[in-house]
């Protein structure tokens, strides 16, 4: 049958124009409702209580003065909630909706107040007297490892949660001519956001419903559900677009302690979290990676042998993933014919780490990426060429069973070297540096969307995935402009509501493009499908608009047409991650630095990024998410770390003493190329895109420091005061 | 208290607690909500408005001081459905991302250009500087300031 309504040309018109973002008038105007926007009628407000350290029992709970002020309502500890407390989370049911008779990190709630105003319920929270004792934290990678600590999980047999193994060939017994071996550290970082989170939770007739900025709202269900003991049915999650996600709104928090709350108080509850509190509920996990590299007098890769400690916090989250995913694709985009990686998920007494852009993989490619700068300088090799060396060709295996090369990643590294001008010769204390990323994509997951063509010819597209930024209601919109023939104004891309949109596993992995995208296009040719029919039964000919069509169809302005479309990424039994990469996301960085030796200041002078995106769908966005995704990496590169006292509590929490780079901080030149070789599985071949950006800029600029003065630092972030210290033990 | 001002032009007189912000008294008591708050020190930015003129920010003046003040907020920015050029050049240069970020970002950038039409890049970076963006590279947000005022002059 062939397509109907004036139709889809094989060209495609808006996919891979840069059209305007859409939403970017609301976000310009102050229309933009974020959750902290929202006002519903009746709502109390909420304030956690917690304690001054990390590690505490809990002896005893004074509720009386905080009680006695006007306008509280509910003053809950974990006595009030159902015995067992109940446990949950993303990966494992192992956190308690509230700290039950011992705290595990800085800022874990122990009592929750509601009350009628913020005011009130501030004045109870203070009021509340939390007797305790202050018992031991377990804070760094060594001591999570030292099997003399405590537990920080009573029930488990060590702090190391999981031990992930995976390798190939045969690591011990392979000859390699030349062997670097070097410790490298990650700092613990926090996503900052601009939007701190907030949330309200509603009783209502069907069950609950939760406001939440997530982005993964049916996994949120799910937890929220779990909580409860109820069908996920009972559980309507509402998500307003995220101020800014990064991972760190992708998995559920507190909001099912709000919802205990919210039933037990029969009102809507609203917390608003400040920056602070957002610190002390989401970071990246800090690594220690020990890393040994063999060469052979080429420099091509002999082994990779990696072991990789990631510090999590006091509950999984998804830390354990984390751990696996950047662990298992830990050798970076490059053969090594045998590799051993052992890496570990520790629990420790912080705030739980979580997904954060990059999931694992920048921590990783700092060290495998510094390795091959060694390398390259020990063998006298150049270090674009060490990479070429390296790289495998596009269709070549590079991890055994694994899906290959999926692009010519050399023409990625070409690109990024020649856009510094790699060859021209360098002022003083002036150096270049690159350096590649790779992260694998979504496995086993599932993307559903509804593509409704109403009886005027518009279109509403519903769709589970988050807009957080990264513009996804831009990109759906086009491919449905190019799929039903019709322009972008006629389209609306509703999101967020699961009691309308259909099932989606997450927005995380750079997969919504991909996965949601092609659930869009088999939704609209569902359509199509549908239309072709209709038109059939009518009569009507290839020319007749959707309205006219729909008219001839149902007698006058009503009835519409559903399709339906749905995208996975299969699940496989036995393998590590449970499926395949459907595709990689590769990037290439290169960066041209000078360094004042006196003060140790690093001036970004040059910034290169070159993704290999299949093809931008839109590229202006893909462009601005390289570019924002460089300088949230130049973050962890030069300026960002949690430092935390001997209690676990942070020391620099909050804006004035966690410094993220300000518009002062961005390189002078800062440019973002496209690699679209529609080599991707994604519509019109794309790949993921949006994440590529951070993978490997510290080792860019790591090495870029390194040919400016001469320094090797292989702790993050390269502070002034490391380099300079760096510069004067080397002179002494 | 009882405090009055002008918002966006229009006069306003309400009973506010005289430790609120004007910041929360813009969101909680005013309902104008297009005011961001994150920090709440005046580290981030995001709760710019303009204080007579200059751009503060509003989580660090209490309500009380405002008195017969005149405020604007990205709320007062459109003039008569028209958006303001900086509002225009920030949807066309791509400098919105989240958005979260921008009205702040806006409101510093419309003092920056009232005091300096045609600001350098370097005048531009220091005249953001207190405002954080956590999403874009910050480039294209340089280019919307320096279109706005091109368009401005002309």
């Amino acid at each position: 049958m062939p397509p109907v309504n004036n139709l889809k040309d094989d060209k495609p018109k808006w996919v891979g124009q840069s059209l305007g973002r859409v939403g970017a008038e609301d976000r310009v105007t102050g229309r933009q409702k974020y959750a902290a926007d929202l006002r519903i009628d009746n709502a109390l407000q909420v304030k956690f209580v917690t304690v001054d350290c990390a590690r505490a029992r809990i002896i005893a709970i004074h509720t009386e003065a905080a009680a006695a002020v006007e306008g509280v309502r509910c003053i809950l500890t974990s006595a009030d909630l159902p015995q067992p407390v109940p446990k949950c989370g993303p990966a494992y049911d192992d956190r308690p909706v509230i700290a039950v008779g011992e705290t595990r990190f800085h800022g874990e709630p122990v009592v929750v107040v509601a009350a009628e105003t913020e005011d009130a319920a501030e004045l109870a929270a203070s009021l509340v007297r939390i007797e305790y004792e202050e018992l031991p934290p377990v804070l760094t990678v060594e001591a999570a490892l030292d099997p003399g600590s405590p537990l920080v999980q009573d029930h488990l047999q060590s702090n190391v949660l999981t031990e992930n193994h995976f390798g190939w060939g045969d690591v011990d017994s392979a000859q390699a001519h030349c062997i670097v071996e070097n410790d490298y550290t990650f700092p613990m970082v926090t996503h900052f956001a601009i939007e701190p989170h907030a949330f309200i939770a509603a009783p209502d007739p069907d069950g609950i419903t939760i406001w939440s900025p997530i982005q993964h709202p049916y996994v949120l269900r799910r937890v929220v559900a779990t909580a409860l003991g109820w069908p996920v049915a009972r559980v309507r999650i509402i998500a307003p677009d995220p101020g800014g996600g990064f991972g760190g709104k992708g998995w559920p928090k507190v909001e099912p302690l709000l919802a205990f709350l919210a039933l037990r108080v029969g009102r809507p509850v609203r917390l608003v979290m400040s920056l602070e509190e957002t610190f002390q509920a989401v970071r990246r996990a800090s690594a220690k990676v020990h890393a040994r590299t063999g060469f052979d007098a080429d420099g091509r890769i002999v082994f990779q042998d990696l072991e990789a400690n990631f510090l999590l916090g006091a509950y999984a989250d998804i830390g354990p993933r984390v751990v696996s995913k950047a662990s298992y694709s830990a050798c970076g985009p490059y053969r090594a014919p045998h590799a051993r990686v052992v890496s570990r998920a520790l629990l420790s007494h912080t705030t739980p780490s979580t997904a954060f852009r990059g999931f694992g993989t920048p921590q990783a490619s700092w060290a495998v990426e510094s390795q091959l700068n060694e390398a390259a300088a020990r063998l006298g090799l150049d270090r674009v060429e060490i990479r070429r060396r390296n790289v495998p060709a596009k269709g070549e295996e590079f991890i055994p069973n694994e899906n290959g090369a999926d692009g010519n990643w050399i023409e990625s590294l070409e690109k990024a070297a020649a856009a510094v001008a790699w060859d021209v010769p360098l002022a003083p204390n002036r150096g270049r540096g690159i350096s590649l990323g790779l992260k694998s994509s979504s496995t086993a997951s599932a993307s559903f969307a509804l593509v409704r063509l109403h009886h005027d010819g518009s279109a509403s597209v519903l769709s589970g995935t988050s807009d957080m930024g990264q513009g996804a209601r831009t990109v759906f919109t086009q491919i449905v402009a190019d799929e039903l023939a019709i322009e972008p104004d006629q389209i609306v891309v509703v999101m967020g509501d699961t009691s309308v949109v259909p099932f989606d596993s997450s927005t995380s992995a750079s997969r919504s493009t991909v996965f949601m995208g092609n659930a869009i296009i088999a939704a609209c040719k569902h359509v199509q499908e549908q239309v072709a029919a209709i038109a059939l039964e009518v009569g009507a000919g290839a020319e007749v608009p959707y309205e006219e069509l729909l008219r001839a169809y149902y007698g006058s302005a009503r009835g519409e047409v559903i399709g339906l479309g749905s995208a996975r990424s299969a699940y496989v039994p036995g393998h590590p991650l449970g499926g395949k990469s459907a595709f990689w996301e590769m990037m290439a960085a290169a960066a041209e630095v000078e360094v004042d030796p006196e003060t140790g200041m690093v001036d970004i002078r040059k910034l290169v990024l070159v993704s290999d995106v299949g093809k931008a769908l839109n590229p202006m966005q893909v462009e601005t998410q390289d570019e924002g995704s460089a300088v949230m990496g130049l973050g962890h590169t030069l300026m960002e770390q949690l430092l935390l006292d001997s209690h676990g509590r942070i020391r620099n929490l909050g804006a004035l003493d966690y410094r993220i780079p300000t518009i002062e901080d961005i390189p002078a030149e800062l440019h973002s190329f496209l690699i679209e070789n529609e080599d991707g599985p994604g519509p019109s071949g794309a790949k993921g895109a949006g994440e590529g950006g951070l993978l490997s800029i510290a080792a860019a600029v790591g090495s870029a420091i390194n040919q400016a003065v001469g320094v090797a630092i292989r702790d993050l972030p390269l502070t002034p005061e490391r380099i300079w210290q760096a510069i004067q033990d080397r002179q002494t | 208290m009882n405090l009055r001002l002008t918002i966006n032009g229009k006069e306003v007189a309400r009973e506010v607690a005289a430790h609120h912000t004007l910041l929360e008294f813009l969101r909680d008591d005013v309902g104008l909500t297009g005011t961001k708050e994150c920090c709440a020190e005046g580290e981030c930015g995001a709760c710019t408005v303009l204080l007579d003129g200059k751009a503060v920010n509003s989580c660090l003046v209490l309500a009380v001081e405002t008195e017969g003040s005149a405020v604007t907020t990205i709320e007062g920015l459109e003039k008569d459905g028209q958006l303001d050029p900086l509002q225009q050049a920030f949807i066309d240069k791509g400098a919105v991302q989240c958005g979260f970020c921008i009205p702040g970002m806006i409101l510093a950038a419309k003092y920056l250009l009232q005091e300096n039409s045609n600001p350098t890049d370097a005048e531009i970076k220091q005249g953001l500087a207190g405002n954080l963006c956590r999403c874009a590279g910050y480039s294209r947000i340089i280019d919307a300031v320096r279109e706005a005022g091109r368009a401005a002059r002309q």
